[in-house]
């Protein structure tokens, strides 16, 4: 996994509370067996003005021009700063592929849906909670100035404006922050445990033998 | 002794280790894989090098995929056949339990065939890359969905790195009115908690009406305990969970199953332990639902009318409103009941299970689909439901009536095969979610209990099935 340290990009808004996964990939792209080459077709219902089908070429597209991320000033973005309950629904983990894939590091809103934050963990992007009111005010400095800029700084746990000036210090477990300032692979820091899966996996049977 | 809940012992039983921070490697005892979020996991181990952990513990399918006609003809979207003979490649070489494939006379939904088959029991831990996987609560089981990376980790490893979530309980006190199912419930209980409100907790459901509930009943409830925001919900034990397990497949037998029945008896939240968060709900008081907007919490009763925005105050929420009526086609004020359809759908993991069907056959039987409903569709949640149908008869009301009677599989709910909604089109459907495009681009779904959606195919639009007993 690429790790996440510190990152400084261009900020770009979705304003609507509880975005589902359903909306930031739809399922027709869902069929595909790889992990990448999702960018293209995120957002695809609300970014493209023709429907979009697998193996279409995106030059060959319709851009809805009300949508946000094809402002041209939100060209390049690589922060996306949401609204609560973001990546609600669906598990498919094509959700951070398809954010990761299209350029995105981090997120930043209120709170997000449970599955999706997790996800977003295990691809290197990083998901920023944030109180509502500093939610709020990104959202009128992105709105006010643009090319609106960010730095996350992990390490730190800050965030702060292109000239330094802290917006506000985030939580992050230790845990997932340690995996992801080293872009550490989970299964192979667990199977360093494998021998005390093994043990309790052998003890799991021996009182629950209908479960072997 | 500490009291503890459902959820503590669920918990505690299964924690291997556990980080400073509190994270701990979580085991898994069932595995469910299905088509679309395993391909990418398993191609994942075949690059490390790795092999499952334990193989008996994955029971997988392909569901999401499938068509629901001509099966004769096989797959013919050539993306969707890919990724189905990708899942039949990956278990011939890695293996599994139970694999039921495409046009296995055992293949279903994922969430149907689980538990039919013995699979899910009580006490168990299980995983599969779905959301819905919150269905397998209703037996006791800690049951959540994850992501494809998760898959690969579970895969690999049998464990799941994993913070505990805070608890919270929905009591539902009294009795439901009759007419008003396990899918009313439900959705009346995410109309008021809302779809972020169990966000960080396990819900147990609990409490008169949930006891009355039948195991179909139960896992309607659990399997939209997403659509809340949570994880995982789940129900306790009692004799309605042991007697619907006796027999089944994967269950234990003979001295084995008294053991783990009695053992599964102790899968309850002791007298006094304390929940994060409790919600009291009154059954008496839940009507017929019918989701208006694009979230499953905008959701009103049959009586009720279509909200206004300008009676909100919020102006997120607001915002909200306008958003969904807009793409859904509607009018604030107006009522409910007055909303015409255009199609009908009986199917998913949250209701396409026999009682399901039974629901709904019982409103169709003796009359016709409305002739302004373009198409009315029953999909079965698996094949042995789909057998079980046709030996009670339940194929012959829906096509006397005016349905089509389809192949399992979880069809218009996601609309990756064929089925799907038009542009426009409007559904009265039994599944889970109401998000923009879900059923097909731009279709619009209002989501009802199965006897709400044969109620409607009847009527052209949506009526209080109370009136049609």
């Amino acid at each position: 996994m690429q790790p996440f340290r510190i990152h400084s990009g261009i900020v770009a808004p979705l304003d609507r509370a509880n975005v589902d996964t359903d909306a930031i990939i739809p399922k027709q792209f869902l069929k595909s067996i790889r992990r990448s080459g999702f960018g293209p077709n995120l957002f695809d219902a609300w970014r493209y003005l023709d429907r979009g089908e697998p193996g279409m070429d995106p030059a060959s597209r319709r851009p809805n021009p009300d949508f946000v991320l094809n402002a041209s000033r939100y060209r390049g973005a690589s922060i996306l700063l949401a609204r609560h309950n973001f990546g609600c629904g669906s598990s498919r983990e094509h959700a951070p592929w398809a954010l990761a894939d299209y350029g995105f590091r981090a997120l930043i809103a209120p709170s997000y849906a449970d599955i999706f934050f997790n996800n977003c963990f295990k691809n290197g992007l990083l998901p920023v909670v944030l109180g509502e009111r500093d939610v709020a005010r990104l959202f009128a400095d992105v709105a006010a100035f643009p090319g609106f800029s960010l730095t996350i700084d992990l390490e730190r746990q800050i965030v702060a404006t292109a000239d330094g000036a802290v917006v506000s210090a985030f939580e992050v477990d230790a845990f997932r922050r340690q995996c992801l300032l080293n872009g550490w692979d989970d299964i192979g820091l667990t199977l360093r445990h494998a021998d005390e899966i093994r043990a309790f996996e052998a003890k799991r049977f021996a009182e629950e033998p209908w479960l072997a | 002794m500490t009291v503890r809940t459902l959820y503590d012992k669920l918990w505690d039983s299964h924690v291997v280790r556990e980080e400073a921070d509190g994270t701990a490697l979580l085991y898994i005892d069932r595995h469910l894989v299905h088509e679309v979020t395993s391909p990418q996991a398993y191609e994942g181990l075949r690059l490390a090098g790795r092999k499952p952990w334990r193989t008996d513990s994955i029971v997988a399918t392909a569901d999401h995929n499938t068509p629901t006609t001509h099966w004769d003809e096989g797959i013919r979207d050539p993306v969707s056949r890919t990724q189905v003979e990708t899942l039949d490649a990956n278990i011939a070489r890695f293996g599994a339990k139970a694999y039921y494939p495409f046009r296995d006379p055992r293949q279903g939904i994922v969430h149907v065939i689980g538990p039919e088959s013995g699979a899910t029991l009580p006490g168990m831990t299980v995983v599969c890359g779905d959301s819905h996987t919150s269905t397998h609560g209703a037996f006791a089981a800690l049951a959540f969905g994850i992501g494809t990376s998760e898959v690969e980790h579970v895969l690999a490893t049998q464990c799941l790195l994993m913070k505990k979530s805070k608890s919270m309980l929905v009591r539902v006190d009294g009795t439901l009115p009759r007419g008003v199912t396990a899918k009313d419930l439900v959705l009346a209980i995410i109309g008021r908690i809302g779809t972020a409100g169990g966000t960080g907790h396990a819900i147990e459901f609990a409490g008169e009406a949930v006891r009355a509930l039948s195991m179909e009943g139960r896992m309607t409830v659990c399997n939209m305990t997403i659509e809340a925001g949570a994880r995982a919900g789940m129900v306790a034990v009692d004799d309605t969970t042991i007697d619907y397990l006796r027999g089944r497949g994967f269950a234990p037998s003979g001295d084995l199953w008294e053991r783990a029945a009695a053992h599964w008896r102790t899968l309850v939240t002791d007298a006094g332990a304390a929940f994060d968060t409790t919600h009291v709900f009154d059954a008496k008081a839940v009507r017929p639902q019918v989701t208006w907007g694009t979230s499953p919490e905008m959701v009103v009763a049959i009586d009720e009318r279509i909200p206004d925005p300008d009676r909100e105050k919020n102006s997120e929420r607001r915002e909200g409103i306008e958003r969904a009526l807009a793409y859904m086609g509607l009018t604030p004020n107006v009522p409910i009941a007055d909303v015409h359809i255009d199609k009908v759908f009986i199917g998913s993991c949250t209701n396409s299970r026999i009682e399901d069907l039974r629901e709904a056959a019982a409103v169709v039987r003796g009359r016709r689909v409305a002739g302004s409903v373009r198409l009315a569709m029953v999909v079965p949640g698996s094949g042995r439901v789909k057998a079980q149908a046709e030996a009670e008869g339940l194929d012959r009301a829906f096509r006397a009536a005016g349905f089509e009677w389809r192949e399992p599989g979880c069809s218009m709910c996601l609309a990756m095969n064929d089925d799907r909604l038009e542009p426009g089109e409007r559904c009265a459907s039994t599944s889970n979610r109401n998000f923009e495009g879900r059923q097909g681009a731009g279709g619009r779904t209002h989501l009802v209990s199965p006897a709400m959606a044969a109620a409607a195919a009847i009527a052209g639009h949506f009526v209080d099935v109370r009136r049609l007993y």
